[in-house]
């Protein structure tokens, strides 16, 4: 029984995909496998949503990382190799966008509202040293009949107590 | 029958809806207590029925009933109990449901618990949550009905998508729509306050406890998503920057500064017109996060145009929910007064920027989503935002609020001075800068990112201890006086301690994993051994095993330190015939430093087997931290002075006005959060 649910098992499981990279894509050189890891992580699986290289398990996922490994071990840096991969595919394959063109505002963005917002506090903060004298809105007779009957008093509010 | 039962209560919820949403509104502009009543009724019997309505669904699918079309394509008959319920939200129609039931339970619970609110304010803060749950209700029963029926029926179901039969996702989605839907309440508030022309400290003070409990399960249901993220897809990540986490954490991020500025609002009257928007903008989110995920937009804007019917109704929902309230706020909020003053450095000041801050994180967020889609839509320019886009903007923007954190709880209102609070934090310099060093020479690479992430960590943890002892050091300087005073200390105090502490562990989590995790992946043969950080592993070999509704290889590595064997770890490769997908189980062995974290991969042409090997440092972290933020939040959210809205109250105890009339027991009076 055991063996022939092995058989099964097995028969299913064959040659279906496994998370990532692949002992048999690895380089033997570590560093140059931890390189070409580093270097997958920014690069985009592109038939997937939002996976890297690296991380999917994708066909062309596997074509890529052996692709990215080959160019390595060719001895090309890791800029000529991002530039032949987006030769290849455009700039869909970089999951950092670079700060150029149509994306240079996005690189930007974070600073200018930064920069906003940073002046917008001031303004709030001289705004709110100017106003002199400006307290809380006085309560209406309405609240003020609640209040009284709350406190059973006419007792004085404190709200900074 | 009970199906058709369901379905009729699903419409009956509709039309109770709308009147939920005009007639208290009316009520409230003519101060006519009639209308008001129904408007309170009328958030009952939408919950009521609605109640049903899930309860009818879920009846469905316990009972495996293939004849709804539901149940057939997310169930199978030999499912295990736990994933035939959680199979009721784990598909869009029965998320929907799930979604304004929730809605409808949050609109009950203001009815019910809001005797202390000013009854226009009620009225028209049940009437705004009234005409949420119309739109969302229409969206279900017009394009998405979960209780349609397919004839004839087939002997049995398509099976529910194999990743989604985990207990973690089993409850991420509840807790995450939990936290959407509760900031619906905020929303409400804000939207009620706008057309009262009033924002006050009782309004704040009835804002918080929302939020608070909204955030804490929004915390609770996105570390749900990463931790399963983590043991189900095989590699040991846990946060992706994926679009549909994005769209769960921007409502986080909102949330979170909402909590914060919600308390200038309450304690000083000021912020006011801010703290409106941050309401409508975080509930904005959470709608925004609905449709990212459930209108296709993710995959492409070309796939959205494909079926368009949902994406567009859920589209125009948002535009008339933001597009309306935004609308409503530019009109209003001029007419909101300004409120207390305070000085740059205080406490407000602190509070100030952390909002800064948050909001231009949460902006950037935004941003880094949407950006692949308008540049597609309208450049027709295929282009990506990853990970590293996100990690390179969104750390440093962390920075000033990790160095605020520590510093603020202690910063006085109105006023603090620079030098005193220096002084106060002087040992929290030294252990930061202690622990900064210990790391720069015990890591191998990385060294000053990691000490940067760690001392971070070890800095807000000082701060909030240093914050903890000042609250309690008593006059007679004993230690058993000061435990009393600790201990003593209003809750509210503890949560904001616990909420920072979680942060904390959580970016030390962060910093060590992401930083010093080893891995190794080979193909091994039964007996191969491998050394990892410090222990041997061992591969003994796959043996079969048959599950309910899945088969399964199930791999043996034994884990030894030295001679001596502490761990066996069994990961799996499950196949699940009805989808015809096979999943990864992980096996990892925690303790309170690292996980040892193996998965085991497919065989190779020699009979060799895939294994992978990762030790992830520091990972425990980050859902013991998470936790202690959730715990935080409950914590205060149980504190004496929020629970405005309890049942049972003494009666001393009011809404904001009447402050300093009933402090807590045995606390000192307003210690601040």
């Amino acid at each position: 029984m055991k063996a022939v649910l092995t058989a099964f098992v097995a028969l299913f499981l064959w040659s279906l995909p496994a998370a990532a990279v692949q002992p048999d894509e690895m380089l033997a050189d570590p560093t140059l496998e931890s390189r070409a890891q580093a270097l997958g992580k920014q690069l985009r699986c592109l038939v997937c949503q939002s996976e890297s290289i690296e991380d999917s398990n994708a066909d062309l996922a596997s074509d890529l990382r052996v692709l990215v490994r080959e160019k390595i071990t060719e001895g090309l840096n890791d800029r000529e190799i991002k530039d032949f991969l987006v030769e290849r595919y455009g700039t869909y394959v970089l999951l950092n966008p670079p700060a150029q063109g149509s994306t240079l505002w996005l690189w930007l963005a974070p600073g200018i509202l930064v920069a906003l917002g940073g002046a917008a506090v001031v303004l709030i903060l001289r705004r709110k040293s100017a106003a002199k004298g400006q307290g809380p809105a006085p309560l209406t007779p309405e609240e003020q009949a609640r209040l009284a009957k709350l406190t059973g008093s006419d007792a004085g509010i404190d709200r900074n107590a | 029958m009970i199906v058709e039962f369901g379905h009729f209560a699903l419409i009956l919820a509709l039309v109770v809806a709308i009147g939920q949403s005009v007639l208290p509104m009316v009520g409230a502009a003519r101060r006519d207590v009639r209308l008001a009543a129904f408007g309170r009724q009328a958030a009952h019997a939408q919950f009521a029925l609605l109640g049903l309505s899930f309860a009818a669904l879920t009846y469905a699918f316990v009972t495996s009933d293939f004849s709804v079309a539901l149940v057939v394509s997310n169930s199978h008959s030999l499912k295990p109990m736990l994933y035939k319920i959680s199979g009721v939200w784990g598909n869009h129609e029965g998320s929907m449901l799930l979604w304004v039931l929730i809605l409808a339970a949050f609109g009950s619970a203001v009815a019910a618990f809001g005797r202390n609110l000013p009854e226009s304010l009620k009225s028209r803060v049940i009437g705004v949550q009234g005409m949420i749950g119309v739109g969302f209700l229409l969206f279900i029963v017009l394009t998405s009905n979960p209780f349609e029926r397919m004839l004839p029926a087939p002997l049995d179901g398509r099976d529910l998508n194999p990743l989604l039969q985990d207990p973690g996702l089993a409850f991420h989605p509840p807790f995450l729509y939990l936290g959407y839907v509760g900031l619906s309440v905020a929303f409400s508030f804000a939207v009620a306050a706008l057309i009262e022309g009033k924002v006050d400290a009782a309004w704040a003070r009835w804002v918080r406890p929302w939020t608070l409990a909204a955030w804490s399960s929004l915390t609770l249901g996105i570390a749900l998503g990463s931790w399963w993220a983590y043991y189900e897809l095989g590699w040991g990540g846990w946060w992706f920057w994926d679009p549909v986490e994005n769209a769960s954490f921007m409502p986080w991020l909102a949330a979170t500064a909402l909590l914060h500025s919600a308390i200038v609002v309450e304690k000083r009257d000021a912020l006011k017109s801010w703290t409106v928007l941050l309401a409508i903008i975080a509930f904005s989110l959470s709608l925004m996060g609905t449709f990212i995920v459930r209108s296709g937009v993710l995959t492409s804007v070309h796939a959205f145009a494909v079926d368009p019917e949902r994406g567009v109704f859920i589209l125009i929902l948002l535009g008339i929910a933001v597009g309306g309230s935004l609308a409503l706020y530019a009109w209003r909020a001029p007419d909101l007064q300004p409120g207390g003053l305070f000085r740059p450095i205080s406490r407000e000041g602190g509070l100030l920027i952390n909002n800064l801050f948050l909001a231009v994180a949460c902006a950037t967020v935004l941003l880094g989503t949407l950006y692949p889609l308008i540049a597609e839509a309208v450049a027709d320019e295929k282009i990506s935002v990853g990970p590293p886009f996100f990690n390179a903007t969104f750390i440093p923007l962390m920075i000033p609020l990790i160095i605020l954190m520590a510093a603020g709880p202690m910063m006085g209102w109105k006023r603090a001075g620079i030098s005193g609070l220096l002084h106060r934090l002087r040992a929290a310099l030294v252990a930061t800068a202690a622990a900064a060093l210990v790391v720069l020479f015990v890591a191998e690479t990385d060294a000053i990112a990691a000490a940067l992430g760690v001392a971070a960590g070890v800095w807000v943890l000082a701060g909030v201890t240093t914050d903890l002892v000042h609250r309690c050091r008593s006059r007679e300087g004993t230690l058993g006086a000061g435990l009393n005073r600790l201990f003593n200390l209003p809750r509210s105090v503890w949560g904001t301690a616990l909420g920072h502490a979680g942060v904390a562990i959580v970016v030390m989590g962060i910093t060590v994993d992401s930083l010093m995790s080893t891995d190794i992946i080979a193909a091994a043969e039964p007996g191969d051994r491998f050394e990892l950080a410090g222990r041997t592993l061992v591969y003994e070999g796959v043996e079969p095993k048959m599950g309910p509704n899945y088969m399964s290889e199930r791999g043996v590595i034994s884990v030894y330190k030295g001679d001596e064997k502490i761990a066996e770890l069994d990961p799996e490769r499950r196949f699940y015939p009805v989808q015809g997908m096979t999943t990864t189980e992980a096996a990892i062995r925690s303790t309170v430093f690292e996980d040892l974290y193996v998965v085991i991969g497919e065989q190779d042409e020699q009979g060799r087997r895939t294994v992978r090997l990762h030790h992830n440092p520091l990972v425990p972290w980050l859902w013991f931290g998470t936790i202690i933020m959730v715990l935080g939040g409950v914590l205060s959210l149980s504190d004496r002075r929020l629970r405005v809205g309890a049942p049972i109250r003494s009666k001393k105890a009011t809404t904001g006005k009447t402050e300093g009339g009933a402090p807590p027991a045995g606390a000192q009076p307003e210690a601040g959060d």
